[in-house]
């Protein structure tokens, strides 16, 4: 059998898709029977050279995690687009923009002033900010170029399969190895396009049950409750969970610990934008007494108590929502 | 590549005032796809419909807009004339360019480009329609009429007599309702129980109505067709078949509780039968204040009982059938007159509501139709009668205004006047509101003829002074303030919804407007039907109401049951939510917004089910399901962002 020459590239990460590579625990070691790395620089000691010198499509698989926030980012995309036959977005970064595409929300400051001057636990008298270059006696030293935007992979490069999660769960992880195993094999893949978890959403694995009627009277944060109900739905419960919207996939893993789904695996097939079905799906639960009796101040009372509800339910997938891609064309005109 | 036909309507000067049809016609020309397009004057007249039949055959189209009114217009009109091409009648739409443009728009030019573009939207959905087939669901020949009062006499007797099976449920010991309270009716002056009474021996004794008074419907599910339906049919305590109606009981009868048929003013016993000519004609006993069901403590009645007809242990019966249609008519409430502080009612004896004083009218009531005022009995020598008591005053009671009460208050002061020669009636009014058949002369005979005195503007205030009341007000014509004595005070107090018409809306999740009563399918065209199939209202729970209007809503709610019962199958619309089970993680929102009860988890398949009859194609799940699951028939993702694309492209 021979071996698939696979290259790990990475964007604006936090090498967490790395770790949970590692995570595979014994399993690995299968990886190394099958693979042959030709580009890992989180684990091995590769340069981008390394992955520039290779031969156009020498690499069988390229997987890239991280999103696109560097002029940087993009030209290593590029590049392992030319070097590789298929191509991975591998974790919530690579597919949706993820955390890092949370900048992109337009603020009346720019992104450097707010984090290199306004932040409290700044001390920057002067003022600096990241410069792409900077001339030190006479020799210049480069930087690479922030782009205005952190973009989801496929913003750059074309993209042939997608393993969202953040990061990418151990069970997601096994079933990437099993579809490799079959391309070392027999040199079929899946059709292009393809998710690596569940077609469903979260409830169908969760396990809570559900009350007949699933409306709920109030938002609260988890550490209001006196008691969670380990056994019952959390949104009854007024904790916001955002399982109903999201893809199936990880186990259920913040659900098990009482922790609401926080969406990382992004929505199903048929959604384009994961946080405003998630707000639709609440407010029609939300079982506010007669919402038309109510005031405008009443309701915005009940509404304000969501913490941050940008990042509640845009936490990984506003680089793919339709308000960025709305305020991102008219920032092109 | 679909072949689409557009067809617009001018609809006579209404659209083509404000939209220059003829551009409109040479840009859709040019659309992609378009293979033919034509205006006409009226669409939905003779001529246009076979403009439209010929094009189909013609052009061989397989896609139709048509670009007139609203869908609730003609949708119909053109489904069916494409139906009769040869076409699936579902892969017509309409755009409407008449209410949603021509309608609200001045600017000529701006409102034909925005027709183009309603158009071309509509366009883009058609092409991804795809062709349905309306399905068939059986029917159950059976009706039910939940409400004992004329309305719902009136409704199970046309169905009966029609030749279908009727149920009619009452939650009283009788039927009647309000109806068999009231001395006399308006404006004709004949005596209510006279005319009613006929009626409830007829539902007593007709072969295909099943009466069940004291009983209450607990819980409908099902749809048009088949509504399975639970009744609780509480116990009387007296078996029916055995009582000979004696009365030897009630002398017995140790327990004195107020009459709620003579609104309080006399008392009864515990066991009794609430008016002589009560339908079906027998005893209860009223389990809230009989001391005997529990016989250790009392007995009395069941010692006297020589047919041995009182059954201490008699329990609840639960019934559960199956009804293809449903009749509402559960009737109002007066408004609680205690709720208006200013005219003292429990404080002042002698202030009294309509409905009291129509008690101490009837033949049948408390004094046997001598007027006396409750405080001590004595004939009043002047009486005022205040019309809107609680009504037209947004501020402090209801907004609206009831219909009825001017004519009753009127009706009071006249029968007043024919009861007590010399006496003085009052009517204190802020409109007089006549608007029904000899109405407007009934009023004229009493203010004109009759002596009854009409003084326009509100009484502030009443207040006791000695063994009289006084009045205080304002005469809104003179601008003077008025004040006078009087021996006894009649409110008209206006209509609330039921305790009934709340209960049944809220288990049929039957919507209703603000006031509480049961919303029309349309104000207009569709005023005895509910935004749920096979449901239909009548009377007062869907708003005030004369009784000619209540008897007649009756009459043409039973109409429409009978339609539903006279056949075996009904069609219905198949543009109703589907549910994608390959993406459905089974959360339950959609069961929770659907206001018709529509959807449902099954629990062995572990899956969420639309019972397809039930849904009404809202599309309140398409919008909340958080995983994108659910959509409407030809109302796909896709087809509503390809519209809206179109609506919104630049240039």
């Amino acid at each position: 059998m021979k071996k698939i020459n696979l290259a790990i590239a990475l964007g604006a990460t936090c090498a967490g898709c790395d770790v949970a590579i590692l995570d595979l625990n014994e399993k690995i070691l299968e990886v190394f029977d099958l693979v042959d790395f030709k580009f890992w620089p989180t684990a091995m000691d590769f340069k981008i050279d390394d992955l520039k010198n290779l031969k156009d499509g020498e690499v069988d698989v390229g997987i890239y995690h991280g999103s696109i926030r560097t002029t940087e980012d993009a030209e290593i995309a590029k590049i392992l687009r030319k070097k590789s036959k298929v191509v991975v977005a591998f974790g919530a970064c690579a597919n949706f923009g993820g955390i890092p595409s949370l900048a992109n929300m337009p603020y009346e400051k720019s992104m450097f002033d707010v984090v290199y001057k306004d932040v409290p636990s700044m001390d920057n008298p002067e003022g600096t900010v990241p410069q792409t270059s900077i001339t030190i006696k006479g020799t210049e030293l480069t930087l690479p170029g922030i782009r205005k935007d952190a973009d989801a992979l496929d913003a750059v490069i074309d993209i042939d399969y997608y393993v969202p999660g953040c990061p990418p769960m151990v069970p997601l992880i096994e079933q990437v190895v099993e579809v490799l195993k079959v391309f070392a094999s027999t040199g079929q893949l899946p059709p292009k396009g393809t998710v690596i978890a569940d077609t469903k959403t979260l409830c169908e694995e969760c396990g809570r049950t559900k009350p007949e009627e699933i409306s709920f009277k109030d938002f609260i944060s988890p550490q209001e409750v006196q008691e969670i109900d380990p056994d019952l739905c959390l949104i009854p419960q007024g904790i916001i969970c955002m399982g109903p919207a999201t893809r199936a996939g990880c186990d259920a893993l913040c659900t098990k610990m009482n922790v609401g789904c926080r969406g990382c695996l992004g929505p199903t097939d048929k959604v384009k934008d994961h946080g405003l079905k998630m707000i639709s799906a609440l407010t029609s639960l939300l079982d506010v007494d007669v919402e038309e009796d109510m005031s405008e101040e009443e309701l915005h009372k009940v509404v304000d108590k969501i913490p941050d509800p940008l990042g509640t339910f845009y936490r990984f997938t506003y680089g793919k929502s339709l308000i960025y891609n709305l305020h991102s064309e008219e920032e092109i005109k | 590549m679909s072949r689409v036909g557009v067809f617009v309507c001018h609809c006579g000067r209404n659209i083509a005032h404000t939209v220059d049809i003829e551009k409109v016609v040479e840009k859709i020309k040019d659309v992609d796809e378009v293979i033919h397009i034509e205006s006409n004057m009226y669409m939905c007249s003779e001529p246009g419909q076979t403009v439209l039949k010929d094009a189909i055959n013609k052009h061989n189209l397989d896609r139709v807009v048509v670009a007139a009114c609203s869908k609730d217009m003609h949708e119909d009109t053109f489904r069916i004339a494409t139906k009769e091409a040869g076409l699936n009648q579902y892969l017509t739409e309409m755009a409407n360019i008449r209410e949603q443009c021509s309608w609200v728009h001045e600017e000529k030019d701006k409102a034909t480009e925005k027709t183009i573009r309603i158009i071309e939207s509509t366009i883009e959905k058609v092409k991804r329609n795809q062709p349905l087939v309306p399905y068939q669901i059986p029917v159950t020949q059976k009706a039910l009429v939940i409400g004992g009062g004329v309305a719902g006499i009136q409704a199970a007797l046309d169905i009966a007599d029609a030749g279908y099976e009727v149920v009619l449920v009452e939650k009283d010991s009788t039927i009647g309702g309000k109806m068999a309270q009231l001395a006399e009716t308006f404006p004709t002056l004949d005596c209510s129980q006279c005319i009613l009474t006929p009626k409830m021996v007829a539902v007593g004794r007709h072969p295909n109505i099943s009466l069940l008074t004291n009983s209450e419907v607990e819980n409908i599910d099902g749809y048009v067709g088949s509504f399975k339906v639970r009744i609780n049919k509480k116990p009387r305590y007296v078996i029916e078949e055995k009582c000979t109606l004696c009365d030897d009981c009630v002398s017995v009868c140790p327990v004195i509780v107020h009459d709620e048929y003579n609104v309080g003013l006399t008392p009864r016993k515990a066991i009794y039968i609430a008016f002589p000519q009560a339908v079906p004609a027998n005893y209860i006993i009223d389990p809230n204040t009989c001391l005997g069901i529990d016989p250790l403590i009392c007995a009395k009645c069941k010692e006297v009982c020589e047919p041995r007809a009182i059954d201490f242990d008699m329990q609840p019966e639960i019934i559960e059938e199956e009804f293809g249609a449903i009749i509402v008519a559960t009737g109002y409430t007066p408004y609680p007159i205690e709720s208006i502080g200013e005219y003292g009612y429990g404080t002042i004896h002698d202030v009294i509501s309509g409905l009291e004083f129509e008690r101490i009218l009837a033949a049948n009531g408390p004094t046997q139709g001598v007027i006396r005022r409750p405080s001590d009995g004595k004939i009043p020598e002047s009486v005022v009668f205040i019309h809107c008591a609680g009504s037209r005053d947004p501020a402090k009671h209801l907004e609206y205004c009831s219909k009825i009460c001017c004519m009753y208050a009127t009706k009071h002061a006249l029968q007043y006047k024919h009861l007590v020669h010399d006496g003085t009636a009052i009517n204190f009014y802020i409109d007089v509101r006549t608007a029904g058949k000899d109405y407007e002369e009934f009023y004229k005979r009493a203010a004109e003829e009759e002596g009854v005195i009409y003084i326009r503007g509100k009484v502030s205030e009443l207040l006791q002074d000695g063994e009289r009341i006084l009045v205080r007000g304002v005469n809104t014509l003179t601008s003077e303030a008025v004040e006078l004595h009087t021996d006894l005070v009649v409110l008209a107090t206006g209509l609330l919804p039921s305790e009934g018409t709340k209960e049944i809306s809220n288990i049929l999740k039957l919507s209703c407007d603000n006031k509480g009563f049961v919303k029309e399918a349309h104000p207009k065209l569709k005023p005895v039907e509910t935004a749920i199939a096979g449901v239909f209202v009548a009377g007062t729970a869907s708003g005030p109401k004369d009784i000619p209007e209540t008897v007649a809503q009756a009459s043409g709610a039973a109409a429409k049951a009978e339609t539903i019962l006279s056949s075996d199958f009904m069609d219905r619309d198949p543009v109703i939510a589907e549910i994608d089970e390959n993406t459905c993680g089974v959360c339950h929102t959609c069961i929770h917004v659907c206001p018709y009860g529509a959807i449902y988890y099954d629990e062995p398949l572990n899956k969420i089910v639309v019972r397809e009859a039930l849904c009404e194609g809202c599309g309140s799940c398409a919008s909340a399901c958080p995983s994108g699951s659910i959509e409407l028939r030809n109302s796909t993702y896709e087809s509503i962002s390809a519209s809206i694309k179109a609506l919104l492209r630049s240039g």
